[in-house]
């Protein structure tokens, strides 16, 4: 800690979790106001940040971990920041503004950002805990899933974006992998039953058996997987089952320390907890009932408590849920009301067999959802007129088809 | 559409062409309007040009005569003889049963009811020798003259105005007087669509020459957008205006008085009757409906200028008072003595191939033949050169009489012989009712099914179709051409002469045993000769001996050649020499103009009928081409925009027309062009085409007493709006049948159909509709809520399939059609038919790589190009990469292959530059 005693005249903040919406608040606050505080990062894994949305390209084998680091070790040391990796927060005393590390270190605060995230959950189903089950969430769960040979079955559980990112770096690996979903879609909860379906041929282009309806009950096997049985009575082999059906707030850490918490640690629009001094930023924050799981909520969380910290105005009013991503190497974007139902009006143009799904879901000439699979050409346009609530009568053919090319005279 | 609807008929010029196809091609005549423009045609057909050497075009060909190359497949054509069975469908039978089928039951209804029982309804478009073998049959051997022909419909009050001033259906003029005249005035005739040809002559007289064109019209055609002076007159009053011409030129004395003493007859009486219908200019335009000052400059110009060419058409002709018309017309001409000399005649132009060729022959119900009529001297003498058991004594049937003869059951066996009666009569319901009622009912057709066959005919011969028959055709200016096969007649089709004559051998006939077509026209240009001694204008005797190989070697020739003259003759009449007794032409008093219907409240407009540029008659060949279906696909309705507000009825929208006898729906089209009071509407569509657009079914039927030809250009009716919840096109592969209460018309398009729809289906059932027409699982679709648009594409390998688009307001087809003419369609293809722009690419700058910042992998490569080696750089030039971050390893792979890419070339170089510091003395080639 000698680090420190150089800057006690600074004001001490501390963030818990090292992952990328960690990092996004450190370069944002330091962007905003280098010198400023004296920061301190702490994580659990035994690494620098990384770039958890590339994990399942490590599992296909299209990059490395290293690949995948958000900010080389000379990027914190040149902001100023000093990184604990490997070293777990395990209690919070608010009333003294000390921290409880888990190699029985303390560390005081002025401040402290929450960012720990959230953990891949598992079913509650017999033979959950047997070897050979995995989720899919941290560099150890690749590594261990980087170990299934080509001759293999794998059965991924759940066919949500987690899902279909661990089944596509399977398969790529050449194991054989079969993913079963509950609904009677993927990504129910980004796409319709029309882009859904289009997306499902595509990852089956890729080698992935689909199973839909498919509600597993049990994991069976002497000392490790063998089968996976489900609610119609079928029976599917395999040599390991990867859980991948939601995750759970990091939540705990605060529980203990007496905050409120939900599903996740509870924040008003400027991140704050229910504990003076204390922030939440991330998938373990809980703002206004919504705990988000994708990065961007995260990213606008961080730059906006780095924004209040360095002592600007700012305030999260949510985010507009989107998605996007590649998805098992198909371009996948949802955002808002995606569906579209009652009285909104849709504009949906579909080419299934070259993997094309575009929808536009408007209510009173406003944009405010839309899926588009496989061509997600100005998606960020479309975001952008989601959260604008701008009308856009006058632009719908552009924003389904592009700018039109200059045309002849 | 408006433009495009205006444009003239583009011309194809043969020089670019002609070289390539001059040499092995066959000289023949174009199949469509009275022109008669010679084309050349390669041995397939594929190839058709204008014939530079045929004295009607030089070359030239409009539009339909271009596209007849496109129009000669086999696609629903009539390739055997079919018999209906007891259970409505048509079987194939052998051609003895047909003939003997044939035979049999004329000669069965004539032994039961006598030879008036039976009739045959012939087409302008038959050859010479098919006519005047059906002629000969009905009236030197069955014994009536119940022979009427479509040209009934076009040209009769013609024929009979002709034959009161002349003496004779001898037209006096040539086309080189259109190149002549000073001043030509179009009455009644929007040559610029329906005479195109004649129409370009006229104009580069004007251009050339400076003429003066006039063009009179109750519409503002094409034709009448070039014109120096339109006249946009009432419907009906054209004798009105042509006796107050008549009255202008007896007071400014412009009488030719020497040509009226000599060679003319009755201006008194005619004149007079002039003068109680249009004393004055101000008379004149009261009646007319014309601007005085209009009236003055068009009498003035008519005065001042010999050279004069009054040319008319339908409008004229198709009046209950046409004959009167066209001799208010002949009047003027016979006053100032322009008739037959140079630049100066009136001039009919005539609608169909060989219309005139059917006069000639005498192919008319009011015609015995050869230009002789029912006197008892022409009775004998063509019963003497037919020998000939029993003549027809008497006039027959003339169209419109005749399908009313049928309806009331007098008529019990008729034939009809390439043409669609069922749909070109007037009150054509009723004619479509009156032939379910036939005993006998035959039709001679190129088609397995029009709306005539499906009017319950029993008996389908299949005849030859234009380039596989052969044989003769007059046109517009007396000039007889060859048509001529270049192709081989498919399945077993004969001409319709041979089927004639077979008929009329087994039914104990004998005189019929031609063995070519050049036997029955060596034949008729006989019976034109014998005992003629130049009283009668038709004379083609010197063309009785040609041998067979004259007659195909026949050069375009105009009548009357008489036996010992060489060639014939341009011009007649200059001289006089009419051909009515005497030698005096006549004048004839015209009735004061009248219509043969009056306006209702139930009825208040007036219904025009007419033609379109690109199309013909039925559209049995001019509808097989894609390219004259650009034109306007369309039925539609021409209203004027203060008509279309009081019917309320929008411009692009779809109207309801209905007249006492019948109604359609149409494509509503609001324009001025069209005078207030009056639409308009074309012949071409029916039931074969189109959904409710038979325009024939809302014509009167009422005639004109001398030529018996319907007023088909004024009948009452009222529209009133229609409008479907959506409407737009269906492109397909094959033929689709639709459900009831979705209208449509269809045409062809480059490899299948094209559907124009309308309909209040709901989206469910337009799925129906696709699903059934779709013959593929590899569908595209886009379904806009915002615009209730349906489209969408169902694709066979590469091609579309079937190709669907369906709104409020009617999509545009142009992209689709081309589209789905193309045989392999990319992904940028395809989705620029639900887009509907051409060249889209799926992103403008190469396939989409950062979906954050929409940054495509061009950027990208261009950015790698200008120096960045990593993501992180690709990332501040692009922005690429620097949100999610899920493409960076996309990133990467590009900075590698296009690092690997240029360090190659690197190597490449440097190889070079050692190569070339290593041989210098070598000659290196780059």
């Amino acid at each position: 800690m000698t680090g420190l005693q150089d800057c006690r005249s600074r004001e001490k903040l501390v963030v818990v979790g090292a992952g990328m919406a960690a990092t996004r608040f450190v370069e944002e606050l330091t962007n905003r106001a280098l010198g400023r505080y004296d920061i301190l990062v702490i994580g659990d894994e035994p690494r620098l940040a990384y770039n958890r949305v590339l994990l399942s390209s490590v599992l296909a084998g299209e990059l490395s971990v290293d690949d995948i680091e958000l900010k080389p070790r000379q990027w914190w040391r040149a902001a100023g920041v000093e990184v604990l990796s490997g070293c777990k927060v395990i209690k919070i005393n608010a009333a003294s503004r000390r921290l409880l590390l888990d190699n029985g270190e303390s560390v005081d605060y002025s401040k402290v950002a929450l960012a720990t995230g959230s953990r891949a959950a598992r079913l509650p189903i017999e033979g959950a805990d047997l070897p050979g089950v995995h989720v899919f969430r941290d560099v150890r769960d690749v590594e261990a899933l980087s170990r299934l040979g080509k001759e293999m079955r794998a059965l991924v559980i759940g066919g949500g974006l987690l899902g279909l990112e661990a089944a596509y770096g399977l398969a790529r690996r050449g194991v054989d992998v079969t993913l079963a979903h509950v609904m009677d879609r993927l990504m129910e909860r980004q796409l319709d039953a029309a882009g859904a379906d289009i997306l499902r041929l595509l990852v089956e282009e890729k080698g992935v058996r689909v199973l839909l309806n498919a509600n597993a009950t049990r994991i069976s096997g002497s000392g490790r997987v063998e089968n996976v049985e489900f609610a119609d009575g079928q029976t599917i082999p395999a040599d390991a089952v990867i859980f991948a059906v939601g995750i759970q707030p990091n939540a705990e850490l605060a529980r203990q320390a007496g905050l409120d918490v939900g599903r996740g640690v509870k924040v008003d629009d400027g991140l704050k907890t229910s504990e003076p001094g204390v922030f939440a930023i991330g998938e373990c924050a809980e703002h206004r009932g919504v705990c988000y799981g994708l990065v961007e909520p995260a990213y606008e969380q961080g730059r906006v408590l780095a924004m209040r910290l360095a002592g600007q105005d700012a305030s999260y009013g949510g985010s507009v849920v989107s998605t996007n991503l590649k998805v098992s190497g198909v371009r996948v974007f949802s955002a808002g009301d995606y569906l579209g139902e009652g009285d909104a009006r849709r504009i949906v143009c579909k080419d299934p067999r070259m993997g094309l799904y575009r929808k536009l879901v408007e209510r009173d000439d406003r944009l405010v959802g839309a899926i588009l699979v496989g061509d997600t050409n100005g998606a960020a346009n479309v975001l952008d007129l989601i959260r604008s609530g701008a009308d856009i009568s006058s632009m719908r053919d552009e924003l389904m088809f592009g700018a039109p090319m200059q045309e002849a005279a | 559409m408006l433009d495009e609807v205006l444009a003239p008929a583009p011309q194809e010029n043969l020089q670019e062409r002609a070289p390539s196809i001059q040499a092995a091609a066959t000289r023949s005549t174009c199949p469509y309007c009275g022109v008669g423009c010679g084309v050349l045609a390669s041995a397939n057909g594929a190839d058709v040009i204008g014939d530079p050497t045929h004295p009607a075009n030089f070359g030239r060909l409009c539009s339909k005569g271009s596209a007849l190359g496109e129009t000669l497949g086999l696609e629903g054509r009539l390739l055997y003889p079919m018999r209906r069975q007891s259970d409505g469908a048509f079987a194939r039978a052998s051609w003895d049963t047909a003939l003997d089928q044939a035979a049999d039951g004329f000669r069965r209804i004539v032994d039961q009811h006598g030879p008036d029982a039976v009739a045959v309804y012939l087409s302008g478009q038959l050859l010479t020798e098919d006519y005047y073998v059906a002629n000969k049959l009905m009236k030197g051997f069955i014994g009536s003259a119940n022979v009427d022909t479509n040209s009934r419909l076009c040209m009769a009050s013609t024929v009979a105005g002709h034959k009161r001033a002349f003496g004779a259906d001898a037209v006096p003029g040539c086309y080189e007087d259109l190149d002549e005249a000073d001043l030509i005035v179009l009455v009644g005739s929007n040559a610029a669509w329906c005479h195109p040809i004649l129409f370009q002559r006229i104009m580069r007289n004007k251009e050339e020459r400076g003429a003066k064109l006039v063009v009179i019209d109750t519409r503002r055609t094409p034709t009448a957008e070039s014109a120096d002076l339109f006249l946009q007159i009432r419907p009906g009053a054209d004798q009105a205006l042509f006796c107050g011409l008549l009255v202008y030129l007896a007071k400014l004395g412009a009488f030719d008085t020497d040509y009226i003493g000599r060679h003319t007859a009755g201006l008194e009486r005619s004149l007079k009757a002039a003068r109680s219908l249009a004393p004055s200019i101000e008379a004149t335009a009261a009646s007319t409906g014309l601007r005085e000052v209009d009236i003055a400059s068009f009498f003035g110009w008519f005065a001042q200028t010999p050279r004069t060419v009054t040319a008319f058409s339908q409008g004229v002709n198709q009046s209950a008072q046409g004959t009167d018309k066209v001799n208010a017309i002949i009047n003027c001409h016979l006053a100032t003595g322009r008739v037959g000399k140079s630049g100066a005649s009136p001039f009919s132009l005539t609608g169909q191939p060989n219309a005139m060729g059917g006069r000639e022959v005498g192919g008319l119900a009011n015609s015995l033949a050869a230009h002789m009529g029912f006197e008892p001297a022409y009775i004998d003498r063509v019963r003497r050169f037919w020998n000939a058991p029993r003549m027809a004594t008497r006039e027959g049937l003339k169209a419109v009489q005749m399908f009313d003869a049928i309806a009331r059951g007098d008529i019990k066996a008729l034939w009809v012989v390439g043409t669609n009666p069922a749909a070109s009569l007037p009150n054509a319901n009723a004619a479509r009712a009156a032939l379910s009622k036939l005993e006998l009912f035959i039709v001679s057709d190129n088609v397995t099914s029009n709306d005539t066959i499906n009017s319950g005919a029993h008996l389908l011969l299949p005849a030859q179709a234009w380039g596989e028959k052969s044989g003769a055709v007059t046109n517009s200016e007396r000039r007889i051409s060859r048509q001529r096969a270049f192709m081989p007649a498919p399945g077993e089709t004969r001409a319709d002469w041979a089927i004639f004559a077979d008929v009329a051998r087994r039914m104990g006939f004998a005189g019929f045993d031609y063995r070519s077509s050049a036997d029955v026209f060596r034949e008729h240009a006989a019976l034109s000769a014998f005992e003629n001694d130049g009283a009668r204008a038709f004379d083609i005797g010197g063309l009785a001996r040609l041998s067979d190989a004259e007659y195909d070697a026949l050069e375009p020739t105009q009548w009357p050649i008489r036996d010992g003259d060489g060639k014939g003759r341009a011009r007649l009449f200059a001289d006089g020499a009419f051909f009515s007794q005497g030698g005096r032409a006549t004048f004839i008093a015209p009735a004061t103009p009248t219509l043969a219907t009056t306006l209702t409240k139930d009825f208040p407009l007036r219904l025009n009928t007419g033609r379109i540029r690109d199309q013909w008659h039925t559209m049995t060949r001019t509808g097989a081409s894609p390219r004259l279906a650009r034109h306007l696909p369309e039925p539609f309705v021409e209203i004027n925009p203060s008509d279309a507000e009081r019917c309320a009825v929008e411009d692009g929208g779809f109207a309801r027309i209905a007249t006492p006898y019948g109604s359609c729906v149409l494509r509503a089209v609001a324009t001025d062009r069209q005078p207030a009071g009056h639409v308009f509407a074309p012949i071409h569509w029916t039931d074969e085409t189109a959904e409710d657009a038979r325009i024939g079914a809302l014509v009167a039927p009422f005639v004109d007493p001398f030529s018996g030809q319907p007023e088909s250009k004024a009948t009452p009716a009222i529209v009133t709006p229609l409008r479907f919840a959506r409407q737009g096109f269906l492109l397909s592969r094959g033929s689709i049948t639709l459900p009831d209460g979705v209208w449509w018309a269809r045409v062809a398009v480059g490899n299948g159909y094209g559907y124009r729809v309308a309909g209040d289906l709901s989206d469910d059932g337009w799925t129906d509709v696709i699903r059934a027409a779709a013959t593929s699982e590899d569908v595209i679709q886009l379904i806009d809520e915002t615009k209730s648009l349906l489209s969408g594409a169902a694709f066979v390998g590469e091609r579309a399939a079937l190709i669907w688009a369906l709104a409020p307001v009617s999509p545009s087809w142009d992209l689709a059609l081309e589209l789905f003419a193309r045989d392999r369609l990319d992904q940028s293809a395809r989705l620029s038919l639900l887009s509907g722009r051409s060249g889209r690419q799926l992103t403008d700058d190469g396939p989409l790589v950062c979906s954050c910042f929409s940054v495509g992998q061009k950027k990208i490569e261009a950015a790698i190009q200008q120096g960045c080696r990593s993501a992180l750089d690709v990332g501040k030039a692009t922005r690429a990469g620097t949100n999610c971050g899920s493409c960076r390893p996309e990133i990467q792979r590009l900075i590698k292959v296009s690092l690997a890419a240029e360090s190659a070339m690197d190597s490449a170089r440097e190889d070079q530059t050692s190569m070339k510091e290593g041989a210098s003395d070598e000659t290196v080639g780059f």
